[in-house]
């Protein structure tokens, strides 16, 4: 993690000319030697359901319990045969408090599992890997179960403050007269509710929702109603698609409750949506003249994803065949009212490090947060202004291929539980460029409050 | 990873009892100990010497006689009653003690003196405790009963399960149990003999306090300085003669329902006892207890529940040793199959369960659910349950489990097919288990290259219900297998059977022509209800008619069809509308209909207009029952009597006031019996021919 810039824009100031990095592309696999490789071996995440109104059938636990059996009875080495695990999760419950530590000895880890849990906002599922990846990298430890949960439609409805202090006050009243004169002085919206949700998605530095921040990104490059919409729909389609032509098989392991219900399949996905029915939705964070609306937005969802990383010790004993291997990481912030960008400044500072370039990239995953962000991410490295005074490039860093992106969906098909998606990106990566027979690509994300994250993996 | 070789949990929960901090031993008998602690209170622990659990036998009763006597005189703060075996307070009495006994004299006489020792107890200068842990049944509870004050430690079961052995309460229970809590929540324990656990007996106010081991000594403290008062809710309106007579009367109707006073007279001994002297003094109420037990305990009935006891006894020990069983892998969530694995994850084990058919797989566990919220008494340990279910949807489960038990359709061929599936991606040491209920093992053994590991292991539906397990055997099977199913039958609570595979194995070959004979009789004309009330008359809980919907139509044809193709057995044909029936989908209680149709909760739809049973139809049902069970002895179906015994009472609920099968041959005469299959052949045919080894029979 010594890599990490400690301003946002200080990227990096002296980018090698283009054609110095396009000799040393091939030597990527050698730098930093003397760390260990570290390899993603398998991955399994639940169907993401969207949350229908009240809480769904799982809890944040629950999912990842629902994902880890299934992944775990398919491993040939026993479940405590794992040196830790860390689980990302942002809207963590009352009652399962480290929830990498229940789920762990929920899934019949064994007592002595060390186990903790990571929260970085929409990067918690990627940072859990990312810290398994460094710490194998460093003979650490041999093998860890990294994943994300979040059941967003368990988000608590919080009293507020005012309600609270109220509260406490009346707990402690002992004489009648001061219990009296605590009644007294209640007033209905001390009681009101406030949704956890809400607070969530919205930066406590800025005050800006996220939809908000998506909406400024939107305006600054121009990115138009129809071509968020236009994306939207494109998203659908393909995750449709990928679930019609079993290309999900295996990541996706079916869940179900204890009552008997079956849920197999990702059901935000809407195949028959259009450009008409999207158009006629109502600007969902800025009204009346936004443009960012609830279906050109990633949905609110639950779900869980855990991968397996391992060391080549841990390959060779337990006889694994690797999927990939992590090659690097980077994490960049910047300022939270256009964390949306947050993948431009991850993304171009991993691959200068790694002295590659756009095309050595075969497929991004771009966490869809926004169509309207995705979109921006996009048009910005294509900015000339941008590229050289933000990213530090001589040239604009250039278009990336639209069919190198979100091959399969993404968030706004999907769904977005935010402490699993950089879990998901990571993991469907790996599989897609395999099912492609390619070989890099690199999954990048936003992060609220302003951050973003990126993983660079080659498939092995 | 584990630094040390032993986990902290395992090595640090081991169970402490406390026995009174820096106590002295006083004194030291067979069974009891007696020991003084620094606060000057008396701790008097049962430690029944070469036995597991502590029960109360006679010498343990002279022992604490003694013992009270020394407390009496050494006049400590106060007295502890307690167990110092980890495992539970006190079981009850020694059942041994009560097998065979006939004289009701001799019974009044020895439960007079017991009594006494009780009421001793009872009346000690001094507070008295009772500090229990784990099981405090029958005879145990009657001793808690006695104390001032009553400490459960979490996970403490208190209960009266005589009724299940024909017989009442006969230590007190019967008036002091209604005298301490609500007498109606009394007598619905004495009457359906199901325990409570711990947070019902404080609910109900069986015990005065619910805490930790740890914090027993300052319970105790609490106690004995009487600042923890003895809880007190006996009496209110059934001080009242009406309101007993009242009550009385519902809960004999109640009684009846769940079975006949002529069958199970206990319950209404029982009822009789506190309707009419519920209000009177202890002496008469002591005296009419003493009188109706020994009644009851020398009458047919609770000697042959008596016996059913040792039966299950005997099949238990069957299941005794370590099988090596951690994760099981079922393969096909129907009825049997999902119903075997959530069994087992209710039992403790790791569980797969795979299915084609992903709907009914998560049907299965929404079962389980159900189960598990039934029969697990706290949201974690449904919790943890839930969690060692797995619905194994893609069949990895195959590939770690220890055993692996086939469920699928009820076909030679397909069943072929599925073991030559697994049979490669299983562990080396594991064994394959097929649930068959009539599939002869040597028709599948050759469709897996480890025929000593593949065995039959065949449960009864309802799986939760019925206890027993046939574990099927042929010739090449290894005994170490065959050892180790039996002890995983054990480890899940139910009572496995050793049977040699032959069509319908022990239970449906017996069941078969019960059945069967049911059906040429609604061909003759007699109505279903009729045929199902002699056999539910005779002790049976329901009728072959009924049994038949349930067991499903589709399997009693494939059961009959092997049974003639594989036997040399005279049995009635199959009826031509039973094929028919199952044709057209009509299969039973599982279709919604069969023979009978079913409400939504799979109630049979029963006209109540019926004629009468008579004796003839009833031997019609029992006769060829009687005579299959002593030809599988014969043919060493099945090693012993005890076991055939124990098998049908566990398996097909076999009228267990009778005692068994054979119990009840005897009880007839086999002479009579023997006759009366005579008469019956000479009637309908040689399928009432009487085996010859019916002459081989010893005596008892």
């Amino acid at each position: 993690m010594a890599q990490l810039p400690r301003k946002q824009e200080r990227v990096n100031r002296k980018p090698p000319t283009r054609s110095k990095r396009a000799s040393s592309a091939r030597q990527s696999n050698n730098l930093e030697s003397k760390d260990r490789p570290v390899f993603i071996v398998d991955g399994a995440r639940t169907p993401f359901l969207r949350a229908r109104g009240k809480p769904g059938p799982f809890t944040p636990v629950d999912l990842a319990v629902q994902c880890g059996r299934p992944l775990l009875a398919r491993q040939n080495f026993s479940p405590a045969s794992f040196d830790k695990v860390i689980l990302g999760c942002v809207n963590v419950l009352a009652d399962e408090m480290n929830p990498a530590r229940v789920a762990a000895l929920r899934l019949g880890m064994g007592d002595a599992m060390p186990a903790f849990t990571v929260q970085i906002n929409c990067g918690s599922g990627m940072q859990s890997i990312d810290t398994a990846f460094r710490t194998i990298e460093a003979g650490k430890a041999d093998l860890i179960l990294a994943g994300g949960t979040e059941a967003l439609s368990h988000a608590p409805l919080v009293w507020p403050q005012e309600g609270a202090a109220w509260f406490g006050r009346f707990a402690f009243a002992r004489s009648l007269l001061e219990r009296l004169s605590a009644l007294g002085a209640l007033r209905p919206r001390m009681l009101k509710p406030v949704i956890g949700l809400e607070r969530g998605l919205t930066d406590p530095v800025t005050q800006l929702n996220m939809g908000q921040t998506a909406e400024k990104i939107g305006h600054i490059f121009n990115i138009s109603r129809e071509a968020a919409d236009a994306y939207a729909l494109e998203s659908h389609q393909r995750l449709a698609r990928a679930q019609k032509s079993g290309a999900l098989k295996g990541e996706v392991v079916p869940a179900v409750t204890r009552e008997g219900m079956l849920y197999d399949h990702d059901d935000g996905v809407r195949p028959d949506t259009s450009m008409e029915r999207l158009a006629k939705l109502k600007p969902a964070f800025e009204k009346p003249y936004g443009s960012v609306t609830p279906g050109n937005s990633s949905q609110i969802t639950d779900g869980a994803s855990w991968v397996i990383l391992a060391s080549e010790t841990a390959l060779k004993k337990h006889g694994l065949t690797p999927l990939a291997r992590i090659v690097d990481s980077e994490w960049s912030g910047l300022d939270p009212s256009i964390m949306g960008l947050g993948p431009t400044l991850c993304s171009t500072a991993l691959l200068e490090r790694r002295r590659l370039t756009r095309e050595d990239i075969e497929l991004w995953e771009l966490n869809e947060a926004f169509a309207a962000q995705v979109l921006a991410c996009l048009a910005a490295w294509e900015d000339d202004d941008y590229c050289r005074h933000v990213l530090g490039l001589e040239a604009p860093f250039g278009r990336i291929d639209h069919n190198r992106l979100n091959v399969d969906g993404g968030a706004i098909s999907l769904g977005h539980p935010v402490g699993t998606s950089g879990n998901r990106i990571v993991l469907h990566l790996v599989n897609a460029l395999r099912r492609g027979g390619l070989r890099r690509g690199v999954a990048t994300e936003c992060i609220g409050g302003g951050l973003g994250g990126a993983m660079l993996v080659e498939v092995v | 990873m584990a630094v040390g070789r032993i986990p902290a949990g395992k090595h640090l929960n081991r169970n402490r009892l406390t026995l009174g901090p820096d106590a002295q031993e006083i004194a030291k008998t067979t069974h009891w100990s007696l020991l003084r602690d620094a606060d000057a209170i008396a701790w008097l622990v049962l430690d029944r010497a070469g036995e597991s659990t502590n029960t109360l036998s006679e010498p343990v009763m002279t022992e604490l006689e003694t013992l009270l006597g020394q407390v009496e005189a050494l006049q400590p703060k106060g007295l502890v009653l307690r167990s110092g075996k980890p495992g539970g307070f006190i079981a009850g009495a020694d059942i041994r003690d009560f097998a065979g006994v006939s004289q009701r004299d001799v019974v009044e006489g020895r439960m007079t003196q017991a009594h006494a020792l009780v009421d001793r107890l009872a009346a000690l200068p001094m507070p008295s405790v009772a500090v229990v842990h784990g099981h405090c049944l029958g005879g145990g509870l009657e001793l808690a009963l006695a104390c001032r004050n009553r400490i459960a430690v979490e996970g403490a079961v208190f209960g009266f399960p005589e009724v299940l052995l024909g017989l009442h309460p006969g230590l007190g229970g019967t008036f002091r149990l209604p005298a301490l809590i609500e007498p109606l929540e009394a007598m619905k324990m004495m009457l359906t003999g199901k325990s409570v656990h711990t947070a019902k007996a404080r609910r109900l106010g069986l015990v005065d306090a619910v805490v930790e081991e740890r914090h027993v000594v300052n319970a105790v403290k609490a106690a004995i300085s009487g600042e923890l008062k003895p809880t007190k809710r006996g009496a209110g309106l059934s001080r009242f003669s009406f309101y007993r007579g009242f009550a009385a009367r519902r809960m004999r109707s109640m009684a009846a329902k769940r079975a006949p006073e002529e069958h199970y007279p206990a319950p209404h001994r029982l009822i009789d006892l506190w309707e009419h002297h519920g209000a009177g003094k202890k002496e008469v109420m002591q005296k009419e207890e003493i009188h109706s037990f020994a009644r009851l305990l020398t009458g047919e009935t609770a000697q042959n529940l008596i016996h059913v006891f040792f039966l299950r006894e005997s099949l238990k020990a069957g299941g005794k040793g370590a099988s090596g069983i951690a994760h099981v892998h079922v393969i096909g969530a129907g009825t049997m199959g999902g119903d075997i694995a959530a069994w087992c994850a209710a039992r403790g084990l790791r569980v797969t369960l795979s299915d084609l058919n992903e709907q009914a797989l998560a049907a299965a566990i929404g079962r389980a659910g159900k189960l598990f919220d039934k029969r697990l008494h706290s949201g974690v340990a449904r919790r943890d349950a839930s969690d060692r279910l797995t619905p194994d949807f893609a069949g990895d489960g195959v590939k770690q489990a220890d055993l692996v038990i086939e469920a699928v359709a009820e076909k030679a061929e397909v069943k072929r097919k599925v073991f030559g599936m697994i049979a490669p991606l299983m562990k080396k040491d594991a064994i394959l288990a097929t649930n068959t209920s009539s599939i002869p093992l040597k028709e599948l053994r050759t469709a897996v290259p480890f025929p000593e590991r593949l065995l039959g292991l065949h449960f009864f539906n309802p799986v939760a219900r019925m206890e027993l397990v046939e574990v099927v055997s042929h010739d090449r099977v290894s005994d170490a297998a065959l050892a180790r199913l039996a002890a995983f039958c054990g480890s899940i609570d139910r009572l496995p059977a050793l049977v040699k595979s032959s069509p319908g194995f022990l239970i449906n070959r017996v069941l078969t022509p019960y059945l069967t004979e049911a059906f040429v009789m609604l061909d003759e004309g007699v109505q279903k209800e009729t045929i199902d009330q002699a056999a539910v008359s005779f002790g049976m809980p329901m009728g072959p008619i009924e049994l038949a919907d349930r067991v499903g139509l589709d399997i009693c044809l494939e059961v009959a069809r092997t049974m003639q193709s594989g036997l040399d057995i005279a049995l009635p044909d199959v009826p031509g509308w039973l094929e028919s029936m199952v044709a057209e989908g009509r299969t039973g209680r599982k279709a919604g209909r069969g023979l009978y149709t079913y409400d939504r909760n799979g109630e049979p739809r029963k006209s109540t207009k019926y004629p009468e049973p008579h004796s003839a139809i009833t031997d019609r049902l029992i006769l060829p029952m009687l005579n299959t069970c002593v030809t599988c002895l014969r043919e060493g179906v099945v090693g012993d009597e005890k076991t055939l015994e124990g098998a049908m009472i566990f398996a097909t609920g076999f009228a267990p006031f009778r005692g068994g099968p054979l119990r009840y041959a005897r009880t007839r005469g086999v002479e009579e019996i023997v006759g009366a299959l005579e008469r019956l052949q000479a009637q309908h045919g040689d399928r009432f021919k009487p085996d010859p080894h019916w002459r081989k029979l010893p005596a008892n």
